[in-house]
């Protein structure tokens, strides 16, 4: 208890006086969690509409119980699989982009997509269906109805946000699989604790986990703040 | 002058059971047509094919003088909207839902015409409200305030009174007719009411079991029925 409290004080003192080098580091998280979102949510925000408003698509039975299994994906498999995949003998190696944050992002979106896609996909099957009929016989097109439906399921839709930057800023297989924890290039604040941990240095540890508990308080705040101003409180 | 819908031989099933099966059926334009009969008669479904929502197991349907086949296109779905029994309204204010079909339609959405309908059914004043804390009876004036404000070819209304009070049942009878013969706009409407039915419509339907049983002028469909089934249901018998 003693160690704790005397490693937070620390903490304190150097978040305090932060270096360049703990700047980067926090940088570099953020780009990497919030880039691997955007795309994330690009891609997964459309599919999963698609897929909750396709009550009867093709092979149904199939698609959702894989994407509620990629959602409980262990991130140090996604880890293992992007790094095979990114290896000079894997199939995308001619990229260069193992150990680099480039890699790191291609992992995290891999954890982030089903997340995006399986509770947008529930957030849009919450939606009474005769909401898109009625639309539809207001002259909505199919992308119109979708785009609707979307904003009614806006409240669940943010929920996915807020779950898959989670899931992402504080992962730490993945990215020290893929990027290899190297110092200015590819430490982000969840692997710096892990090897601040094993070094002993609990003060400059429990700093790095201050910060990333704030970055991930600050960021849920401004989700939930936007949730209430959605109407739900 | 060319009907506003012509239907041949159309049947729609669910699986095995037939819920519409109508020889034929044509809709003068500018015509308002009643639909009468029990729950379960086919009437709601008939308005979802006559709205496109769905398209027939079998069968033909003209529009305005031209064969649908299979999906209607985007352009002829626009000419007609449905009031529904049970309106769905969008987590906004009450104007932004009477405007919804405008937006979607990209028609212009500042010229009046969201606050003239507002108006018109006294929801001037919760304009700004969200619409989801309305009654049903507010919620059914803004449905077809929202309807009415997109100015469609063809008004479907699926039991549209059956929230309302005296009041309103009145407004929107007064409105109905005068979308009529203002607009020329071609009205069907589904109503257990059958005195609402005689008030309105120049012809009425009495549908059981998905079939048409009598269509006839609505005076004589009330005063001179044809067929025992009509008879029966209009005494208040239980039709099967």
């Amino acid at each position: 208890m003693e160690t704790l409290g005397r490693s937070f004080a620390d903490a304190i003192g150097l978040l305090w006086g932060m270096d360049s080098a703990l700047i980067e580091t926090v940088v570099l998280t953020l780009q990497v969690t919030l880039v691997a979102l955007a795309i994330a949510l690009v891609i997964g925000i459309p599919i999963g509409a698609a897929i909750g408003l396709a009550r009867h698509l093709p092979g149904r039975w199939l698609i959702v119980p894989l994407i509620y299994t990629g959602m409980g994906l262990p991130p140090v498999t996604v880890g293992l699989f992007t790094y095979l995949l990114l290896s000079n003998q894997g199939p995308l190696g001619s990229l260069g982009w193992l150990f680099t944050p480039a890699g790191m992002i291609v992992a995290q979106t891999i954890i982030a997509l089903p997340l995006v896609v399986g509770l947008t996909m529930a957030a849009v099957q919450g939606v009474d269906p005769n909401l898109p009929v009625q639309m539809v016989s207001l002259g909505a097109t199919r992308r119109q109805v979708a785009s609707v439906t979307l904003l009614e399921a806006r409240v669940g839709v943010t929920a996915a946000v807020v779950a898959a930057y989670g899931a992402i800023i504080s992962e730490v297989g993945a990215v020290m699989l893929v990027g290899g924890n190297i110092e200015g290039e590819t430490r982000v604040l969840t692997t710096a604790i892990v090897l601040e941990t094993r070094r002993g240095n609990f003060a400059l540890a429990m700093a790095l986990g201050i910060i990333l508990l704030s970055l991930a308080f600050l960021t849920n705040f401004a989700f939930h703040r936007l949730q209430v101003h959605q109407g739900v409180r | 002058m060319t009907a506003t819908y012509e239907l041949t031989d159309i049947r729609h099933c669910y699986g095995d059971r037939c819920v519409v099966d109508i020889p034929t059926l044509d809709v003068p334009k500018g015509e308002i047509l009643g639909l009468v009969g029990p729950s379960g008669a086919g009437k709601s479904t008939l308005l979802r094919l006559l709205d496109f929502l769905e398209t027939p197991t079998q069968g033909r349907i003209r529009f305005a003088g031209t064969e649908i086949d299979g999906d209607a296109s985007l352009a002829t779905r626009r000419d007609v909207t449905t009031v529904f029994q049970r309106p769905m309204l969008l987590k906004r204010s009450v104007a932004a839902n009477v405007r919804v079909g405008r937006k979607l339609r990209g028609l212009d959405t500042k010229n009046g015409c969201t606050e003239q309908w507002l108006d018109r059914l006294g929801l001037t004043d919760l304009a700004d409200a969200p619409a989801r804390t309305l009654s049903a009876g507010e919620a059914q004036r803004v449905a077809l305030a929202r309807a009415l404000v997109i100015e469609p070819s063809v008004l479907l209304l699926d039991e549209p009174t059956g929230n309302l009070d005296p009041y309103n049942v009145g407004l929107l009878e007064e409105i109905v007719r005068s979308e009529n013969s203002e607009r020329g706009t071609t009205i069907v409407i589904v109503t257990h009411d059958v005195f609402q039915a005689r008030r309105l419509a120049d012809r009425t339907g009495l549908m059981v079991a998905g079939r048409m049983v009598e269509l006839a002028d609505t005076e004589a469909f009330f005063s001179a029925p044809q067929q025992p089934q009509t008879a029966a249901f209009l005494r208040g018998d239980l039709l099967l």
